[in-house]
């Protein structure tokens, strides 16, 4: 464990000595109090969800805000409706989390190793949450360092143990959402992303090692990832960055959660190697029932996770909360289909993975498509990751023991695809603020080849960061636990509790 | 005195119960086994993984009787457990040597 502490204290002082924090001198300005007309036009900016007078123009206070006239700040208050909203998503996203994917990926393991995979769940929560505090919602949401080359891939740290960061807006992101809630909802987001890693891993890594490799992954991979997409100078931020490289668009993380934890899943899992008796003993899930009870937890915390990330109860959140459902229903219908006609009998976990996969592929799209984009979605959902699932892992033969690559790296990678191909300006009006020349409303509408860029940037990060991140792991605390902790079970031998007694 | 060991599909077991104390048998004493002979075991897929499970869930059941009721009670457990298909199950019978009531200490058929 020292090596483990001296390798986190080494990279956390090497990010920390790369940033320094950023200073502003606001000029005095002096405002007026608003007449009547503004503040009624405040009241509609709340109904409509736009900015509200005072964030527009200098002169003007406003009765929903504090003014501070000698440091010539404004203070805006947040919408009550909007927090309601935030904060419900916020929590169902965490819902997805534990118990919901600990849950569907319990059930999938056996019964040895189920108390391992939701140590690893509730390992991930508490980690991240400290790192989101110390220094990652910085990194992801803060401004990047102007002329650094860091600065490109991560924010600053104008935000680092969420100094300035309170109950007021912040309107790079939302004009009505408190800023620590908007930093507790995307919490939520990178908490979930490495957990779903383990699906791949399961059952065959040291805990010490799922630790360190978690930590380092978050961040090489996911701050900077999430920067690019979401941050409001994100490189890949094509929606809100008018001057981002690549204008590229991802609704709710179909590339920032979905493609980074699946293709590094997959890359993990190749370094890790097969489970002992991979091909000869049964590996089939302990608990299909629990399994069935973590998916239906999935589907209901979506809704904060897609809906949600309209960070506003608004028309594009009404437009994601039908597109999600169509997509879902549809996939986890196909999918199960396909089973029945191909091998005879439907089984419900061609349901549930059908289910999972369908929320994931709608993901990026979700808030950018129309109801029959999304019905589109769901049906390529229900095919593609089952085809995934059910034959090319047989013909490679790699163990992705609970199917993170098949359903998270196959469903997010074409989603990201789809959202180029089926993003209509009628679904979303924000897209002609900023992509007007790349959603043109045609099948392939140059918005298709910049989700390409993205996913291809996507891909290197995530696959390069994982390889490096892996063997750094394997030198210093080692990648596998022994064969005997690996027959006993991770549950008895590394945690000493049991799932099931009697 | 005779041990009946008697393994059963494990959805027979109330029928057989019923059946056996219809003739007055009201002991017996029943675990979950697992095992296979003819009926082999079957094939479960998760995903894209085909797993056989060879060993089947069954119940036994165990009754000790004096030697003039087992013919009875073995009739009834055939009868009530047979579903004419492969994987019914088989009785078993054996000989005891003897029987002791724990809390009287009594033995012999008297402790049955």
């Amino acid at each position: 464990m020292n090596k483990v502490i001296i390798a986190v204290a080494f990279i956390a002082a090497a990010l920390l000595a790369s940033f320094s924090a950023r200073a502003a001198d606001p000029a005095p300005v002096k405002r007026a109090a608003p007449t009547l007309e503004q503040r009624v036009a405040d009241l509609e900016a709340y109904v409509n969800n736009s900015g509200r007078g005072a964030d527009n123009t200098n002169n003007v206070s406003s009765n929903l805000g504090t003014y501070d006239e000698k440091a010539n700040t404004f203070t805006p208050n947040p919408g009550p409706g909007p927090n309601a909203w935030q904060m419900t998503s916020a929590a169902l996203v965490l819902f997805m989390t534990l118990p919901g994917l600990a849950l569907f990926y319990g059930g999938l393991v056996r019964r040895k190793n189920i108390l391992s995979v939701m140590a690893q769940c509730l390992l991930i929560t508490g980690m991240v949450t400290i790192m989101w505090y110390i220094c990652g919602y910085s990194l992801v949401f803060h401004h990047g360092k102007p002329d650094s080359a860091l600065g490109k891939f991560l924010g600053d740290f104008g935000y680092a143990f969420l100094n300035n960061v309170d109950s007021s807006p912040n309107t790079d992101y939302s004009f009505w959402v408190s800023q620590n809630v908007f930093a507790m909802y995307q919490l939520m987001f990178a908490i979930i992303t490495p957990a779903l890693i383990i699906g791949a891993i399961a059952e065959r890594m040291k805990f010490s090692a799922i630790f360190l490799f978690m930590f380092l992954w978050m961040l090489v991979v996911y701050f900077p990832q999430a920067h690019m997409i979401w941050g409001i100078d994100g490189m890949m931020n094509g929606l809100a960055n008018p001057a981002a490289k690549i204008h590229a668009i991802d609704f709710a993380g179909g590339t920032v959660v979905h493609m980074t934890s699946g293709w590094s899943a997959l890359v993990l899992c190749l370094i890790l190697g097969k489970r002992l008796g991979f091909g000869k003993e049964n590996f089939s899930p302990h608990s299909m029932v629990l399994c069935m009870v973590g998916t239906g937890m999935l589907w209901v915390g979506w809704y904060g996770f897609n809906a949600g990330s309209a960070v506003a109860a608004d028309v594009v959140a009404a437009n994601a909360f039908t597109t999600t459902t169509l997509a879902t229903a549809v996939a986890s219908f196909v999918w199960p289909m396909m089973e029945w006609f191909v091998r005879g009998k439907p089984s419900v976990l061609g349901f549930c993975s059908g289910a999972v996969a369908g929320l994931v592929v709608i993901t990026p799209a979700c808030g950018f498509v129309t109801p029959t984009g999304s019905v589109i979605i769901g049906v390529v959902a229900g095919l593609v990751p089952w085809f995934f699932c059910y034959k090319v892992k047989g013909w490679f033969g790699y163990d992705d023991a609970l199917d993170t690559f098949g359903v998270h790296a196959v469903g997010g990678t074409i989603g990201a695809v789809l959202t180029g191909v089926l993003a209509r300006n009628s679904a979303n009006a924000n897209l002609a603020t900023n992509l007007k020349s790349y959603v043109t409303d045609t099948a392939l509408q140059p918005l298709v080849f910049e989700q390409l860029k993205a996913i291809g940037v996507t891909l290197v990060l995530a696959i390069s960061g994982t390889i490096v991140i892996a063997y750094i792991v394997k030198a210093v605390v080692g990648l596998r636990p022994s064969e005997d902790v690996e027959s006993i079970g991770l549950d008895l031998a590394e945690h000493e509790e049991e799932g099931y007694h009697g | 005195m005779k041990k009946i060991e008697a393994i059963i599909k494990p959805f027979k077991l109330e029928e057989v119960k019923d059946a056996l104390s219809q003739i007055g048998i009201e002991g017996m004493t029943v675990s979950e086994v697992k095992g296979f002979g003819r009926q082999k075991g079957h094939t479960e897929i998760y995903r894209g993984s085909e797993y056989k499970v060879d060993f089947l869930p069954k119940i036994k059941i165990e009754i000790v009787l004096p030697d003039n009721r087992v013919d009875g009670a073995i009739t009834a457990i055939v009868s009530s457990a047979k579903t004419g298909k492969i994987g019914d199950g088989k009785v078993f019978v054996s000989d005891v040597e003897e029987i002791i009531r724990i809390r009287t200490e009594e033995k012999g058929d008297a402790a049955i």
